[in-house]
């Protein structure tokens, strides 16, 4: 026995690689119904969107890029169809280059759903407006608290901003009841100190797991309403809205963070068996001289 | 002429908006407003055109690279790729046309597979380096199985939510604060020092 063990705690790499590209395919092929109860913070955030009134504007910031899109995609998605299903309309924009596309990508995604599953039309410029990239981060965010048509003069595909019906009657962050920056970079702290402290908008933030506990200590001192955190997180908000369609009687959108989070499970289970196997291989070899 | 231009001018420029701009902050009249709104455009025009000096150092140091005869396939294939992407963008970004194409099913899965393999990496190098050496290390390693069980629904089988809560609301939060009142005394005495002109490393160490 011991020497198995000790045996295991030496496996190659590529053994390790294969074992981990496995055990997360499994969940791909097999149904796994895990628990995803809501953590408080990615709850705050529900909540907070669930008692808007209709008709709200939230602002919607696209801080990722590809290489996080797994972890941050599903949930600016929850959170549109969360947004759409009740009426509130969104301004999207991307405060990083990478993010632009993957913002619209996003939107365009989930109205083509809501046509698809209910027939529903979320209209471009009525529900929605996409204003794409503003570099100079900090600028930008301040200068959306004096006036967007400065900082966001034409939308993405270069239309007026004037031109947008959604747009009439919004003019800065007075304008705005709750942003959120779905983000896998430092910006959260721009918006924290700018958005949030200098013009005292609401401010969530949907983050990696990662980056998740750096953003801890503003929710604890209230000054942002709520934390999306990581891919649990995302599941956690997508569980939420899903269960929202149920008892309105609808079907259910796709279980993209449901699914994604299965696999990151199994492979955080193999990770600390991983670890667990080459500790107690190093113990037996220690005892044995 | 040049110490002027070099030295005198930018300092007197950092030490003049430094302080009207810290200072507007202070004052609720329309002059300061519209010095703030006016600032702030400039900054954005600012930003802009540094992303523009970026563009002309990648050029110019892939064609130095080609010439030189250099690594020059890849700085070819880096220049060919950043030509097209913008030459594609320049015509057409909108959903569909042939750059959102190109950045939705060639950048985007690049950058994610990238990305991806850092899990591979994690597993093989904590299955390898993770060992409870020393009581720190021993430490550091329950903590950190822990918050991975309670990052997965696993934790909330376990009952764990709790204590996962615990660790990232008390032990975390305090280091977390000690490290952000730290970073913000230390970015609030560096600005002083850009402004009054101590600290001069960004006009090149002069």
């Amino acid at each position: 026995m011991r020497e198995l063990f000790i045996k295991l705690s030496k496996m190659k790499r590529s053994t390790i690689f294969l074992i981990l590209i496995v055990g997360m395919l499994i969940p791909f092929f097999v149904t796994l119904k895990f628990p995803y109860t809501a953590s408080p913070p990615t709850k705050a955030v529900f909540d907070y969107i669930e008692n808007l009134p209709e008709g709200s504007v939230i602002l919607v910031s696209v801080d990722y890029g590809p290489s996080t899109l797994p972890e941050t995609e599903p949930m600016l998605e929850a959170i549109l169809k969360h947004a759409f299903i009740k009426n509130i309309r969104v301004i999207g924009i991307a405060l990083t280059e990478e993010g632009t596309n993957l913002g619209l990508r996003a939107f365009e995604n989930v109205a083509k759903e809501f046509k698809a599953l209910y027939n529903i039309d979320i209209r471009y410029g009525a529900d929605y407006v996409y204003l794409g990239f503003k570099s100079g981060s900090e600028a930008a965010i301040l200068g959306l608290g004096e006036d967007i048509r400065k900082v966001f003069p034409k939308d993405y595909s270069g239309r007026d901003i004037e031109d947008l019906p959604m747009m009439f009657n919004i003019k800065n962050y007075n304008d705005i009841s709750l942003v959120i920056t779905i983000s896998s970079t430092m910006l959260p702290q721009q918006w924290i100190i700018y958005a949030q402290g200098r013009y005292g908008v609401p401010l969530a933030i949907g983050t990696t797991a990662v980056l998740a506990t750096d953003w801890y200590p503003y929710l604890q001192s209230g000054q942002i309403i709520g934390l999306i955190g990581g891919l649990k997180g995302a599941a956690e908000y997508e569980n939420l809205v899903n269960w929202k369609f149920k008892m309105e009687g609808r079907s259910l959108f796709g279980m993209k963070a449901i699914r994604n989070m299965n696999a990151v499970t199994i492979a955080e289970l193999l990770i600390i068996l991983f670890i667990l196997l080459g500790n107690i291989g190093y113990f037996l070899e220690k005892k044995g001289g | 002429m040049r110490r002027f231009f070099g030295e005198i001018l930018p300092l007197a420029m950092a030490f003049f908006f430094g302080t009207t701009l810290a200072l507007q902050y202070f004052f609720p009249f329309r002059f300061a407003q519209t010095y703030y709104q006016t600032m702030l455009q400039w900054v954005i025009g600012v930003a802009s055109m540094a992303v523009i000096m970026a563009v002309i150092s990648f050029i110019r140091y892939n064609f130095r690279k080609i010439f030189e005869g250099r690594d020059s396939f890849s700085a070819s294939v880096a220049l060919i790729g950043f030509l097209m992407m913008v030459g594609l963008g320049i015509f057409s970004r909108e959903s569909g046309s042939l750059f959102d194409k190109m950045y939705n099913n060639v950048y985007v899965p690049i950058n994610a597979t990238m990305f991806s393999l850092l899990a591979f990496y994690m597993a093989s190098a904590a299955y390898r380096a993770f060992r409870a050496r020393t009581l720190e290390a021993t430490l550091l390693l329950v903590a950190a199985i822990l918050i991975i069980i309670g990052s997965t629904p696993i934790g909330t089988l376990l009952n764990m939510d709790s204590l996962t809560a615990w660790i990232l609301n008390v032990p975390n939060l305090a280091q977390k604060r000690g490290i952000l009142i730290g970073v913000g005394l230390g970015a609030a005495a560096t600005s002083l020092k850009i402004i009054l002109g101590i600290e001069r490393n960004w006009m090149g160490g002069r």
